[in-house]
C-alpha cells in the first residue's frame, strides 16, 4: 500500500487542459494549438483508439449535393427529431455552420465520398426532411463507412503537427479550483507508472464520451464510461437530461453489437419465445420496419411479460434463415460475418437471438453554444462556471434534446470543439495569468485518488468478497432491466432502490492489487465509482419524468406533457433534481413551436 | 518478457466489436501461443481499429503472414 502526499505530486502548466481525444477534444485542441496556445491533451487511451472511430454513418450539412437542402431543414428536423426538447439557438447554431464545417475537415485531409461531378456525395438518412417535414433529403457526408475513423485519424495528425502536448494513457481523477470557483485543470494519473500528476490550466475542455456502459447491452467501446460527467458532478455541477438514453432494437443479445434495420429490410422478423410474430399486435401496417422506439418497445414489452426466447426467457430471436442461402450472402454479408463470428451461429441456419441496445447518451454536462459549462443560480438564471469547457456525448448543449438524429453526432462534436475552442482563445485572452488553485480542492482530489489504496487489504480474511467486476456487472444489469426501455413508475422505483443498494456496496468494494505498475483493475475501480454516479442520475432522472417524450418512453405516462413536461432536468450529487427552461428562441430564424412528432 | 497488464490495456479499443475479441482471446488463448505468435499478436494490436475490424469480420486479410494466423486464431470461436 502506497499513500499519495500532494507535495510530491509533480505540476505541470498549460493554457488549456483537454480531458479527452475523441473528435470533440481534438477539433477544440486543434482550434487552441493553432492559435499558438499552450494545450495538454489527456486520454487514457491512445487518441486514435477513442469511440469516434466507431462512427460509421456520417456527418450531416445542407450541402445540396444531391437533392435540394437548407440549413433550416436541416435545423427543423433537428428540433423535431429529438421532440421539441433541444435548445434551438444551439441548433440553429449547428446547422448553420455544418456546411463550412464539412469543408474544414475536408481541407485537413478527411476523404469524403465522391459524386461522378466531383462534388461530396451525401445519402439519405432516417429523419431528414425536405421543406420542412416534405420529401426524404439526403443529407449525410461520409468517409465510405469509416467517417468518424478518417475525422478522428484526420484530427491526431493535424493535433501532431501544430505541436498539442498529448498525455497518452492518463486517467483523470477530479478536477481542480480556486477559492472563487475557477476551474484550473485536473488530477490524473499515468497509467503505465500509478503516479499522480497536477496538469494545472487557465482552462479545462472535458471532452469524455458518452456512458453506454451503463447498460449490459450497449454498443459502445468499454471505453465509454462517462467519467468526465461523473467528474462534473463531483465538482458540484449537475448533469443534465439524463433520462433521455437511445436504444437499437435489435443489438445481438447479451453482447450489444448492431444488427442493422437492413436484416428486417430484406425480409428478416422477429419472434418471441411462442413462435409468434408479435410485431403484427403493436404495428399492423408496419409491423417489423416500425419505427426503432416502438421496435425496441414491443421487444421490450414481450421479454417484460414472460414472452422472451431461451432458457431465461430474455431475448427475442430475429429470423433471417427463411430468406435463403443465396440472398443472405449476397444482401447481408456484413451482418452474417458479424453473427458468424460473435455467436458462431450462421443466420442461414438458425435465428439471431436479440435485446434493445444502449446506443448514445443524450444527456451530460449542461452548457451553452460557445461550450461554457453553465449552472443555476439565484432566480432561476444560469451562468457559466469560470474556465471550464464541455463537448461532444458528455455535454449537453442541447442539440439532440430527447433523441437524436444519425449523422448528428460527428456534426455535434467539430461545431462544438470547433466553438469551444475559439470561446477559449477569447477567455485566455482575457485571462492571462495563472490563477492559485486551492489547497482544499487539491486535496479533495488526491483524498479521491488514495482512497482505493486504503481501502480493504490483499488478503484480510475477514474482506468483503465484493469485487469491481461482480458490482459492474450487476449495475448493469439493473440498468438493463430497471431502466431500458421497458419504463413504469414501479419499475424505476425498484430500481432506484437497487442503484442506492450498489452505491451503498460500493464502499465494501477493495482491490486485490495495490500495485502501481498499470494496474488497471485500480482504473477500473475508478470508472466503476463514476458509473455509480451516473446510473443514479439516469434512473433518478427517469423516474421523476413523467411522460414520453423522445428516447424516454413511460409506459404508465404514453404521452409528451409540454405543460409539465417541456423542460429540462438537472441532477445534482445527492439525488436534487432541478429544472430549467428549453431555449425555444433561436438566433436568427423564427422558433419550431411543440407538434404532434409524426413521420 | 511480455506486459500482460499492459496488454490488457492496449486491448480496450474504440469498437466493442474489437474489444470483445481482444480482451477475450488475451484471457483465454493468448498464454497458449507460441512466443512467435504471442509477439504477432502484440504487433496486431498496433493496427488502426477501422483495420482491425476488416480483419476480425474475414472481410479482410493481413498480408503479412504471421499477422494473418493470429488473425485466424482470434476469430476462431471460443465455445462458451
Amino acid at each position: 500500500m502506497h499513500g499519495v502526499n500532494h507535495m510530491t505530486i509533480p505540476i505541470r502548466k498549460f493554457d488549456t487542459l483537454v480531458i479527452g481525444a475523441g473528435g470533440g477534444g481534438l477539433r477544440a485542441a486543434l482550434q487552441l494549438a493553432q492559435a499558438d496556445a499552450n494545450v495538454a491533451v489527456v486520454s487514457k487511451v491512445f487518441p486514435t483508439r477513442s469511440h469516434t472511430v466507431a462512427a460509421q454513418g456520417g456527418m450531416n450539412a445542407a450541402l445540396a449535393n444531391v437533392l435540394p437542402d437548407n440549413w433550416h431543414w436541416h435545423m427543423y428536423d433537428t428540433v423535431k427529431g429529438g421532440d421539441f426538447l433541444g435548445d434551438q439557438d444551439a441548433i440553429e447554431y449547428m446547422c448553420h455552420a455544418a456546411p463550412r464545417l464539412v469543408v474544414e475537415l475536408e481541407h485537413i485531409g478527411v476523404p469524403f465520398s465522391r459524386l461522378d461531378n466531383g462534388k461530396i456525395y451525401q445519402r439519405p438518412f432516417g429523419g431528414q426532411s425536405q421543406n420542412f417535414g416534405g420529401a426524404q433529403a439526403a443529407r449525410t457526408c461520409a468517409a465510405a463507412d469509416r467517417t468518424g475513423h478518417a475525422i478522428l485519424h484526420a484530427l491526431y495528425q493535424q493535433n501532431i503537427r501544430a505541436k498539442t502536448h498529448f498525455f497518452d494513457e492518463y486517467f483523470a481523477i477530479d478536477l481542480i479550483k480556486d477559492d472563487e470557483g475557477y476551474i484550473l485543470g485536473a488530477l490524473v494519473l499515468e497509467i503505465e507508472t500509478g503516479e499522480p500528476l497536477i496538469i494545472q490550466a487557465k482552462t479545462t475542455l472535458i471532452a469524455t464520451g458518452g456512458a453506454g456502459q451503463l447498460f449490459r447491452t450497449n454498443t459502445n467501446a468499454r471505453i465509454n464510461t462517462g467519467d468526465g460527467m461523473a467528474m462534473a458532478l463531483r465538482a458540484g455541477i449537475p448533469v443534465q437530461d439524463m433520462e433521455f438514453f437511445q436504444f437499437h432494437p435489435t443489438g445481438i443479445a447479451g453482447k450489444g453489437m448492431l444488427i442493422s434495420e437492413a436484416v428486417r429490410g430484406e425480409g428478416g422478423y422477429l419472434v418471441n419465445g411462442n413462435g409468434e410474430r408479435f410485431m403484427e399486435r403493436y404495428a399492423p401496417n408496419a409491423k417489423d420496419l416500425a419505427s426503432r422506439d416502438v421496435v425496441s418497445r414491443a421487444v421490450a414489452t414481450e421479454i417484460h411479460e414472460g414472452r422472451g426466447c431461451g432458457v431465461n426467457k430474455d431475448h427475442i430471436l430475429l429470423k433471417v434463415d427463411h430468406l435463403g442461402s443465396e440472398v443472405i450472402r449476397k444482401r447481408l454479408p456484413g451482418i452474417r460475418d458479424m453473427v458468424m463470428t460473435f455467436l458462431n451461429i450462421d443466420p442461414i441456419d438458425a435465428p439471431i437471438p436479440i435485446f434493445p441496445t444502449a446506443h448514445y447518451t443524450m444527456g451530460g454536462i449542461p452548457t451553452n453554444r460557445f461550450g461554457q459549462v453553465v449552472v443555476p443560480q439565484q432566480q432561476g438564471a444560469e451562468e457559466p462556471v469560470p474556465g471550464l469547457y464541455a463537448v461532444g456525448e458528455c455535454a449537453c448543449v442541447s442539440v439532440h434534446g430527447a433523441n437524436r438524429l444519425g449523422g448528428n453526432s460527428l456534426l455535434d462534436i467539430v461545431v462544438f470543439g470547433r466553438a469551444a475552442g475559439n470561446h477559449i482563445i477569447e477567455y485566455l485572452k482575457e485571462n492571462r495569468y495563472s490563477r492559485v488553485a486551492s489547497q482544499c480542492s487539491i486535496d479533495a482530489a488526491v483524498a479521491h485518488l488514495a482512497r482505493w489504496d486504503q481501502r480493504g487489504s490483499p488478503m484480510g480474511s475477514g474482506a468483503s468478497s465484493e469485487t469491481v467486476d461482480g458490482l459492474r456487472n450487476e449495475l448493469k444489469a439493473i440498468m438493463d432491466h430497471y431502466c431500458g426501455v421497458f419504463r413504469t413508475e414501479d419499475v424505476l422505483r425498484a430500481g432506484l432502490d437497487k442503484m442506492l443498494k450498489i452505491e451503498q456496496r460500493l464502499q465494501n468494494v477493495y482491490l486485490r492489487d495495490h500495485s502501481k505498475v498499470f494496474n488497471t483493475a485500480r482504473i477500473e475501480a475508478f470508472e466503476l465509482e463514476n458509473l455509480v454516479e451516473l446510473a443514479l442520475a439516469t434512473v433518478a432522472s427517469a423516474l421523476a419524468r413523467r411522460e414520453s417524450r423522445g428516447a424516454h418512453m413511460r409506459m404508465d405516462h404514453p404521452q409528451r406533457d409540454d405543460v409539465k413536461w417541456l423542460k429540462h432536468s438537472l441532477f445534482f450529487k445527492g439525488g436534487m433534481l432541478d429544472y430549467k427552461p428549453v431555449r425555444m428562441k433561436p438566433l436568427t430564424v423564427e422558433g419550431f413551436s411543440p407538434k404532434p412528432r409524426v413521420y | 518478457m511480455l506486459d500482460r497488464p499492459r496488454l490488457y490495456w492496449q486491448c480496450r479499443r474504440g469498437m466493442l466489436e474489437l474489444d470483445i475479441l481482444l480482451q477475450g482471446f488475451l484471457d483465454t488463448k493468448f498464454d497458449a501461443l507460441a512466443v512467435a505468435e504471442q509477439h504477432a499478436f502484440v504487433e496486431l494490436l498496433d493496427y488502426p481499429d477501422a483495420i482491425l475490424l476488416e480483419y476480425m469480420l474475414g472481410r479482410m486479410i493481413p498480408t503479412d503472414p504471421r499477422i494473418a494466423n493470429v488473425v485466424t486464431q482470434i476469430r476462431t470461436p471460443v465455445e462458451s
